[in-house]
């Protein structure tokens, strides 16, 4: 394919990164346009979901860049997810003083690292995006300088997450020095159905670098520190997004690089699946804070989707991706909520401040019940059918054992959820709340309208183009 | 008539709407408010009463298959599927009929958070009502599996003094053992390639399969039912609840288990059932003799009652077990029964708790004095309770021990001493409530039924005599339905 062609299946790219710079110099010569400047990167987001939606298909750059359904089932969703998280954080620095123009710039760098991970069909372009996006989101999580947890949590994620990429790079070179090509259909053929001790090595380096940013158990321990520490709108950002685009790249290195060999990676799936769901499920048990809490939460549904995703066929992929973007919505949601609460212009964050909260602000509280119940896994709310969708596929592959416990660890993640609920319902409110801000309570409460009852007539539409995504990861039916 | 089932089942939802336009848009702590929200709710619980008794007078008895049946294609090749057969429309009518006198039982009792209760109360109904319509079995475990949340609100905000205890603790137990049934239930999908509750009836799965499928069904259920050892949340459960969600309970939450072996242990898993009635039995016997030992020991009188719902439920899993016509007809006749008595034996309790604000028996005796009308109500429904003949409760018991003594004897005459021993526990706590010497002065002053009181008995009574000297109103429409489930079980079993 030509030049102009390779540039065509990179549109969406090619508008992001140029939306990046552009806003990037009218920020610097009018720093106090801020409101402007954000609905412009919002603009841009939804106008490379659209040209992402409608673009042509294919494979660009010697198959470094992959415009497949599965990418732009992944890219529409990102986009969304990032336009939803600018208002929400911007007006939430603004209220605390730290006017910063960047702030929408970095979600649109971060989108566009997203964008190069989910469109990845090499391993240097699988690395590029992971990195993009991730700088993007260290920023995000210390920018609230003024706050030591915040800088704190930034450090953190900063320093370790550079030692996720480190494995990630190792294991890299090793797949690339056994098996000659870092693109992931040369691979496939090098590898035939096959790896060898070397490029097996250099796999689970991979898989593990990648874990880390998903934050599956056992490579999750930074996440707790810096959900907590990083202010609660980029929480609801970095808690959704990056997750799914990480996700998808991991499915896509995995099944295109290395679909002929399931079973050589399969038990490592099912390994840090079900660890992630054992750990996010116990120690979630003893969480005090919300947002430790709902860290906890995230790695235990991580460990659901991997699950998905070790059922190595289509329909795990397909479960995969409908948990991935169900679960994007209620987390999004649930922080959304968080960040509009405080009392006396402190955040509340504690459990025990959320008590007789459906007294004092019934729509939060309502919106909040949703999406415990949906993380909870009860039905009908969104997080049913996510579990529905991976349990099929897990029970389908001959995973049943592995989706039995999975079932169980959600049993014990039920008590902290339903703890929420309890304090929020049965116990007496401590005192007055502030007024909410709009743009988070509206969010929260239309994100958890999504979650329930919405998502019923949304899956008729989600579950194909699922369908369709997973078929073009090219593993058996 | 398409589109009657699923009226009746969302009919409720209306009611919610209702109340949650007076809760946003009124003023939520004004009396006025309160009690337009009550009639709301009573007006739709009672139109929804007149939907299903439209639905049992237009079912065809005759005919042994789904009636009614509504179909619409949903994602993933799911459906939207209701349809009702002879085993489940009476539950229909049953949760019906026993909503308007929850509603009627809430009126004066409930002091906070009105509205709140009385939309918990109204999804409930739909809820349970979607229960024993689904014909697709995720559906089916939609409406089953969200009937935990409103129940567990219920007991957790108007609950009694442990209720946040007995809440989590109902809430957990029942979750574990319907998880597992999702399990299975995912694995039938995938081996059957249908959710189909009709279609999966009809399939044959391996005996090998049945076993573990048969299990993770029995592992809800029975703590559903609930069956002894799991039924250690039912007694916590029901002391916390207050009155009307006790009467919810125990006359219609409890019943969803034995529908569930019905419509899907026995027919789905015929092999597995016919291996494991043994333990069934088992563990029936066993449920209906240290229950009603237990019960014996109660000094609390709604426990009292609480347990003895075990043992008259470990009758019921031995009538469906006992896999015989007479054995299921009995069942369902138990269950619809039962619903009746219980719960009014929980409002029993309730009149007086509302008086004096304790369930210790020792606080009372000698209310016959005071409270006369009381006492006969109180005295039939015990009666009941008991199975005496006359009343509902004897039907279901001698024709569900009819049922079993031709599977097993041994457990008929285990069952039989049941009987004895409800009349032992039931009698001693009357003469211990109503009968002797008014000697406690607190209770010089209490006074009989009131007229709301007696409208809410009314029904009760009426249903509990009528269903005892004409048992054949059920029978009429259970009997096709169960003919064919019984034939088809003995054939699949080779019996």
């Amino acid at each position: 394919m030509n030049f102009s062609g390779d540039l065509n299946l990179a549109f969406p790219e090619l508008i992001l990164a140029g939306a990046a710079l552009v806003l990037l110099v009218w920020g610097a010569f009018s720093p106090k346009s801020t409101a402007a400047l954000g609905a412009a990167a919002v603009v841009a987001l939804l106008g490379a979901a659209v040209a992402a939606a409608t673009g042509p298909l294919g494979r660009a750059f010697g198959g470094g860049l992959i415009a497949d359904q599965a990418a732009v089932f992944a890219k529409v969703a990102i986009f969304v997810a990032c336009a939803v998280a600018i208002p929400l954080g911007q007006r939430w620095f603004e209220r605390r003083g730290v006017n910063n123009f960047e702030y929408p710039i970095l979600i649109v760098l971060a989108a566009l690292g997203m964008s190069v991970m989910a469109s990845a069909g090499d391993l240097i372009s699988l690395y590029i995006g992971v990195e993009l996006h991730s700088l993007a989101l260290y920023v995000m999580a210390a920018m609230y300088r003024d706050d030591a947890k915040a800088s704190e949590a930034g450090l953190k994620y900063f320093v370790l997450g550079s030692l996720s990429s480190g494995l990630l790079l190792y294991g890299a070179s090793l797949i690339y020095g056994f098996a000659g090509s870092t693109v992931f259909s040369d691979i496939a053929v090098a590898v035939q159905g096959q790896a060898n001790t070397g490029v097996l090595f250099g796999l689970v380096f991979l898989i593990c670098g990648l874990a880390f940013k998903v934050s599956a158990a056992p490579f999750h321990m930074w996440t707790p520190d810096v959900y907590e520490g990083a202010p609660t709108p980029v929480v609801a950002f970095f808690a959704a997004a990056p997750k799914l685009a990480a996700m998808v790249v991991f499915a896509r290195a995995l099944a295109e690089g290395f679909g002929g060999a399931v079973g050589q990676w399969q038990q490592v799936l099912i390994a840090i699946a079900l660890i992630s769901v054992a750990v996010g499920a116990f120690a979630g048990l003893a969480q005090k804070n919300l947002k430790r809490l709902w860290a906890y939460s995230s790695i235990a549904n991580i460990g659901y989707a991997v699950l998905g995703l070790a059922a190595g066929d289509q329909q795990g992929v397909q479960a995969m991706l409908v948990f991935m973007v169900l679960y994007m919505v209620d987390v999004t949601g649930f922080f959304a909520c968080l960040s509009a609460l405080s009392r006396d212009g402190r955040s509340m964050e504690s459990l025990d401040d959320m008590a007789g909260l459906i007294k004092e602000r019934p729509g939060i509280a309502l919106a909040m019940t949703a999406f415990s119940l949906s993380a909870l896994g009860l039905p009908p709310f969104s997080g049913f059918w996510a579990k529905y969708y991976v349990f099929k596929a897990a029970i389908g592959a001959g995973l049943g054992p592995a989706a039995v416990i999975g079932l169980i660890g959600s049993v014990v993640a039920a008590f902290y959820y339903l703890r929420l609920i309890k304090v929020m319902w049965f116990d007496a409110a401590p005192g007055v709340t502030d007024a909410p801000p709009a743009e988070a309570k509206w969010t929260g409460i239309v994100l958890a309208l999504f979650s329930f009852p919405v998502v019923l007539v949304a899956l008729t539409w989600i579950d194909p183009l699922a369908r369709a995504a997973a078929v073009a990861f090219g593993l058996k039916a | 008539m398409t589109g009657l089932l699923s009226l009746t089942t969302f009919a409720p939802i209306l009611g919610v709407a209702a109340i949650l336009i007076l809760r946003v848009f009124g003023r939520p702590e004004d009396a006025k408010t309160v009690n337009t929200a009550k009639w709301i709710a009573l007006v739709t619980t009672l139109a929804t009463l007149a939907l299903s008794v439209l639905l049992v007078l237009q079912f065809d008895a005759s005919n042994p298959g789904f009636q009614f049946v509504e179909d619409a294609a949903w994602f993933a090749g799911l459906h939207y599927r209701m349809g009702v057969d002879g085993v489940s429309v009476l539950f229909v009518l049953l949760t019906a009929f026993l909503l308007p006198i929850c509603i009627a039982a809430s009126w004066r009792s409930i002091e906070k958070r009105v509205h709140e209760y009385l939309i918990a109360f109204l999804i409930l109904e739909t809820l349970v009502i979607g229960v024993f319509c689904a014909l697709d079995i995720i559906l089916f475990y939609v409406f089953f599996e969200f009937s935990l949340v409103p129940m567990f609100l219920i007991i957790g905000i108007w609950g009694g003094a442990r209720r946040i205890y007995a809440a989590f603790k109902f809430f957990l137990y029942t979750l574990l053992g319907s998880i597992l049934m999702l399990a299975a239930i995912l694995a039938m999908i995938n081996v059957a390639g249908t959710s189909s509750i009709p279609a999966l009836m009809a399939y044959k799965f391996a005996p090998g399969l049945q076993t573990w499928l048969w299990l993770a069904f029995f592992a809800s259920f029975a703590v559903k039912m609930p069956m002894w050892p799991v039924h250690t949340w039912l007694p916590d459960a029901h002391v916390e609840a207050p009155t009307a969600g006790s009467v919810i309970l125990a006359g219609i939450l409890l019943k969803m288990g034995g529908y569930g072996f019905m419509r899907f242990s026995l027919p789905m898993f015929p092999n597995a059932s016919d291996f494991f009635s043994p333990l069934v039995f088992a563990l029936s016997a066993i449920a209906i003799i240290y229950t009603s030992l237990v019960a014996f020991r109660q000094t609390d009188i709604k426990k009292l009652i609480a347990y003895s719902s075990v043992a008259h439920m470990g009758l019921v899993t031995m009538g469906i077990f006992s896999g015989n016509a007479q054995g299921e007809q009995g069942a369902i006749f138990q269950m619809i029964s039962h619903g009746v008595i219980s719960g009014a034996l929980f409002l029993c309790v309730g009149v007086i708790y509302d008086r004096m604000h304790t369930r210790d028996m020792a606080f009372y005796g000698g209310l016959v004095n005071r409270m006369p009308w009381y006492g006969l109500v109180f005295l039939l429904f015990t009666m009941g309770n008991v199975g005496l003949p006359g009343t509902s409760g004897f039907v279901g018991e001698i024709l569900a021990m009819t049922g079993v003594y031709q599977a097993s004897t041994w457990t008929a005459i285990a069952a039989a001493s049941g009987v004895i021993l409800s009349a032992v526990y039931m009698l001693t706590m009357y003469r211990k409530v109503m009968w002797g010497e008014l000697v406690n002065p607190k209770l010089s002053a209490i006074t009989d039924l009131d007229a709301r009181e007696v409208w809410i008995f009314l029904p009760l009574i009426i249903s509990t005599l009528v269903l005892g000297v004409y048992p054949n109103f059920v029978f009429n429409l259970t009997q096709a339905s169960v003919d064919q489930l019984a034939t088809v079980y003995r054939a699949a079993i080779g019996g």
